[in-house]
Order: structure tokens, then C-alpha cells, then sequence
């Protein structure tokens, strides 16, 4: 079968209050992150006709029925759609496809997709609290807990490690994408980091967490929720917001050892949406790229073809991804200087951009943005194309 | 040739697919699991065979020789018991045979631990139920 894209856009975003918001949980982010979608689009919860959820870590029991969760939660009636989709990271993508072929196939009209979660605590009143997300990841009682091996950002220690081993990446090349995120974030008022300035030596003073990653090569752990509206091209063209036009999506799921590999399924996925859409890296304008670890954006963009294999490193440190450079990369901040809301940070950038409401941090020069999803450790991929309405 | 640990780090749960590893690392001597059809080895232990999806499956010794793949330094603390170790070194060992394991490389400092660097087993009485395998420096 010939790829084809489906008719469809992006006609609304929800975005609630990010990082230490307290007084909601996870379902409560996710009810807010729709209706202010809807508002976004001028549409009403009447109007929803499919609901798809991807429940973060803090759902527990209720991640199996998310999205009936949510619908009982927001009064919802007769939705011909639903599903709780997880796929990590790269569930975000993968919502907005499973919404772009129900619509496409006449399934539904009109689908909420949103993610939400409530890691962080509250402080106490002695002033402690924090976050609920390392004991999420520890698995007490498996043997690599007797090692000592606790939480995901080891893993990801380990394909980094070999990374730099094999092709020579180094710390600086890890800050330099760190320091170009947080000059982008410094323009984002939603961004958690917005008020504090990075430089590459303020990246190497910050405390190791799992060498070879500083604290700042790890992404937040944020409160709160986002949701996108998805309809058709026709529709979105009349409703409140400039419609984002869905252009090409594919996804990859690699498989095998990622220390082997070094690699995530950037490639597989990519080679899908380019051909869908009918385009090349060369017509990418930006990129907003999954970023749960600074390695995460290195390794992406080596997989997506921006450099060889490898090259990563040198291809980010000197500035070409941040603010004026020639691939600007994660222009809110992404998930390690703004909010940390799985795929749905890096869809939420460029859904902000494509409209032009990037205020302080708008890219000058749009075009069609590259938008990514990772899971696990490298394990799934989303890749989408989104442009502005042609 | 074994090291006591005084203090009470978290001891692994005895499953049943995990305890011949565990008799076997009692009486000091490294097992990994293959698979009766395809003779494939592997861990950490799975029902199936990833390559020919058998279930068919024994324990075998390896030599307890191998490299180390990957490390990092734990810096942070999650578990109490590791808290007076910090940073203390977690490391992924190829085996000679062909697996690769979670362990730790016991007596090597930060300037010394590299990747490549040749490492041979050794064991680590937690319980008197659990013996941990465990690396060491080895010669070349």
C-alpha cells in the first residue's frame, strides 16, 4: 500500500500550569489539559468524539482505564473513540496518528489527546517533599537492585557511557545542548528554568546525579497536563486557531540491546513520515525533540540523518541548535529546562511555533518542524512532520 | 574467594526461576541460562528464547571471565544501605561466553574503572541465603 496522509490537523492545545501545581491529581491535570484544548479551538466538551490518554506514572491502578477515567471525570457522552496508550515517550505521537486514522477512517470527528501526571508532592511543613518519580522507576527486590542499579536515569548512564567510548562524545558536547535549551527557555513563560541563565561552566559545576550525566543533563519531573485537539484539515480551517497541519508519521521500535546499538528507532520512523509527506531533512526547519537526557537529543538527531553516526558531539557544540543557530532545536526549552510532560512537550513547542505564539522565543523562519517521542531506553519512536496550514 | 558486607544492602528475592542462579552462586560458581533448543545462552533469565522462542531452558557455568561494557557512578541515593558508598560504580560485564550482566566491579577506583577493562567473577556473601556474583580487576 502507498503511504498517504491523512487529512487532518491540530486545531487545539492545552497546556495547564507546569512543574511544583498542587491541589490536582494526575486525572485532574488531564480534565484541565482538555477543556482548555477545547476552549483553545472554541469547541465544547459536546463536541469530543474520541478521547485518548496517556497516563503517566502517578495513574497506578487507573492507568488501565484512563480514558474512561477521564470521560466520567469531564461528564462526556457517546465517544465512538477511546484508549489508554502507552508507549513512553513516544505515546504523544502515536495518539495523535491513532486520532489521524480514526478520523481519516471515519471513526471519529474530534479527539482529545492527553497526557497528565503528578509526581511531585507537596512540601511539608519542615520544608522537605519532593519527588515521587525515582521510587516509580525502583524495583526493589530484583537482582539488579542488590548492585545497586536504581532508576532510569542509570540506564540511560550505561548508552551514554558507550557512546562516548566508541565515538569520542564528551561532556561538553552533552552541556552544549543543555546550555542552547536553556537560552531558548529563557523566552518561555512557562518554562520552570525560564528566570536562570546557563552557561557551559555553570553545566559542569552542576552535581553529578549518575555520571556521566550532571543534574542538568536530566530532564524536570513536572505537575501537570497537555492536550491537543486533532480534526479534520477541513473542520480545523474553521474553528478559533490557526490550524497545524499534519504533513507525514511514522514510528520504530528497534528492538535489541540499545548499548549495542547506540541508536533509537529516529531512523525507522522517520523514513515513513518523510516519505509520507514527501519531503526531506533538508525542508525541516526546526526540530523539537524528545529530551528526557540531553544524550537523548544527540542520539536523535544522529539517527534522524542530521550528521553521521557519531557525530552527534561536534554536530551540537557550537551553538547550531539554539537560539540563531541553523536547526534550532527544542525552542522552548524542552523537557530539560521547561516542563517535563513526556511527548508531549516536544508537541506542544511546535504546535506554539507553528501558530506564532512563541512570543519572546518565536523562530523567524518556520517551516515544516520534526517532532519526536522516545520511550524506554531507546526502545519506542515516534516521529511526526507538522507544518503551518499550507 | 568471597567479601562479607556488614551492612544490609537489599537482598534479591529467591524467584523460582532464580534459584538455581542462586545455589549455584552459593557454592561459587557463575550460571547463565540457555536455551535446550537453540543453545543459546542469555541473561538475565527469560521464559522464552528471544532467537528460537522456546521455553525449553537449564542453567550452565561460564568461565566468569569477561570485560567490562559499560559503568556509570551513582552518585545519588536511593537505598540507605548504599549511602556510605557514594559514588559507587555500577557495570555492565560482557561475558567471554556472550552474555552481558549488572554487577558491580568490586576494589577499582574512579581513575582505574574504564570501559574494555578485563574482569573475572568473584562472590559476595549477603545472607545465607544470598550470594552475590560479583568482579574483580582481573590480569590480562
Amino acid at each position: 500500500m502507498p503511504l498517504r496522509t491523512p487529512d487532518v490537523s491540530i486545531a487545539g492545545l492545552g497546556v495547564t500550569e507546569q512543574g511544583k501545581v498542587f491541589g490536582k491529581n494526575a486525572v485532574g491535570f488531564a480534565v484541565e489539559a482538555v477543556a482548555r484544548a477545547l476552549e483553545d479551538a472554541g469547541l465544547e466538551g459536546k463536541d469530543l468524539d474520541g478521547l485518548l490518554v496517556n497516563p503517566g506514572l502517578t495513574w497506578g491502578p487507573a492507568s488501565a482505564m484512563a480514558s474512561f477515567a477521564v470521560q466520567q471525570a469531564m461528564g462526556v457522552r457517546d465517544l465512538r473513540l477511546t484508549a489508554a496508550m502507552n508507549l513512553g515517550g513516544a505515546t504523544a505521537g502515536a495518539m495523535i496518528m491513532q486520532a489521524a486514522l480514526a478520523i481519516e477512517a471515519g471513526l471519529a470527528t474530534t479527539v482529545a489527546c492527553v497526557f497528565s501526571d503528578a509526581p511531585l508532592a507537596p512540601p511539608k511543613r519542615d520544608g522537605s517533599g519532593g519527588s515521587a518519580s525515582s521510587s516509580a522507576y525502583s524495583q526493589a527486590g530484583d537482582l539488579p537492585a542488590a548492585y545497586g542499579q536504581y532508576g532510569v536515569n542509570a540506564l540511560y548512564a550505561l548508552v551514554t557511557q558507550r557512546h562516548m567510548h566508541r565515538f569520542g562524545t564528551t561532556q561538553d558536547h552533552l552541556g552544549a545542548i543543555a546550555v542552547a535549551q536553556r537560552a531558548f527557555a529563557r523566552g518561555n513563560p512557562l518554562a520552570q528554568l525560564r528566570d536562570t541563565p546557563l552557561s557551559l561552566e555553570d553545566y559542569h559545576a552542576s552535581r553529578w546525579v549518575v555520571e556521566p550525566f550532571h543534574l542538568l543533563d536530566c530532564c524536570l519531573v513536572s505537575n501537570g497536563g497537555v492536550a491537543v485537539i486533532v480534526t479534520s484539515a477541513e473542520r480545523a480551517r474553521d474553528l478559533r486557531r490557526p490550524p497545524v497541519r499534519l504533513l507525514g508519521m511514522g514510528q520504530g521500535h528497534p528492538g535489541g540491546d540499545p548499548l549495542e546499538t547506540l541508536s533509537s528507532g529516529a531512523g525507522l520512523a522517520s523514513r515513513t513520515a518523510f516519505a509520507m509527506a514527501g519531503l526531506t531533512l533538508e525542508d525541516i526547519a526546526f526540530c523539537e525533540l524528545y529530551d528526557c537526557y540531553t544524550f537523548t537529543v544527540l542520539v536523535t538527531l544522529e539517527d534522524y540523518g542530521f550528521c553521521e553516526k557519531g557525530e552527534g558531539g561536534p554536530f551540537v557544540a557550537d551553538g547550531r541548535t539554539g537560539p540563531g543557530g541553523s536547526l534550532p532545536v527544542n525552542t522552548g526549552g524542552g523537557q530539560l529546562s521547561s516542563y517535563y510532560m513526556w511527548g508531549m512537550t516536544p508537541v506542544s513547542e511546535a504546535i506554539l511555533q507553528l501558530r506564532g505564539e512563541g512570543g519572546a522565543r518565536q523562530l523567524e523562519r518556520l517551516g515544516p518542524c520534526l517532532v519526536s517521542g522516545n520511550g524506554g531506553i531507546l526502545s519506542t519512536h515516534s516521529c511526526l512532520i507538522l507544518d503551518q496550514e499550507p | 574467594m568471597s567479601e562479607r558486607v556488614a551492612v544490609a544492602k537489599p537482598l534479591p528475592r529467591i524467584t523460582p526461576e532464580l534459584e538455581p542462579f542462586f545455589a549455584a552462586a552459593r557454592n561459587h560458581e557463575l550460571v547463565v541460562q540457555r536455551c535446550r533448543s537453540c543453545g543459546q545462552l542469555r541473561f538475565p533469565a527469560r521464559e522464552v528464547c528471544p532467537k528460537c522462542w522456546s521455553t525449553e531452558r537449564e542453567w550452565t557455568p561460564v568461565s566468569g571471565r569477561g570485560e567490562v561494557f559499560s559503568f556509570y557512578w551513582m552518585h545519588q541515593k536511593y537505598h540507605p544501605a548504599f549511602a556510605d558508598e557514594l559514588p559507587y560504580a555500577v557495570v555492565v560485564v560482557q561475558l567471554e561466553e556472550g552474555p552481558r550482566m549488572a554487577t558491580n566491579v568490586l576494589g577499582c577506583s574512579h581513575d582505574e574503572l574504564r570501559i574494555g577493562m578485563p574482569v573475572e567473577v568473584t562472590f559476595e556473601e549477603r545472607s545465607p541465603e544470598i550470594t552475590l556474583p560479583q568482579f574483580r580487576p582481573a590480569a590480562r
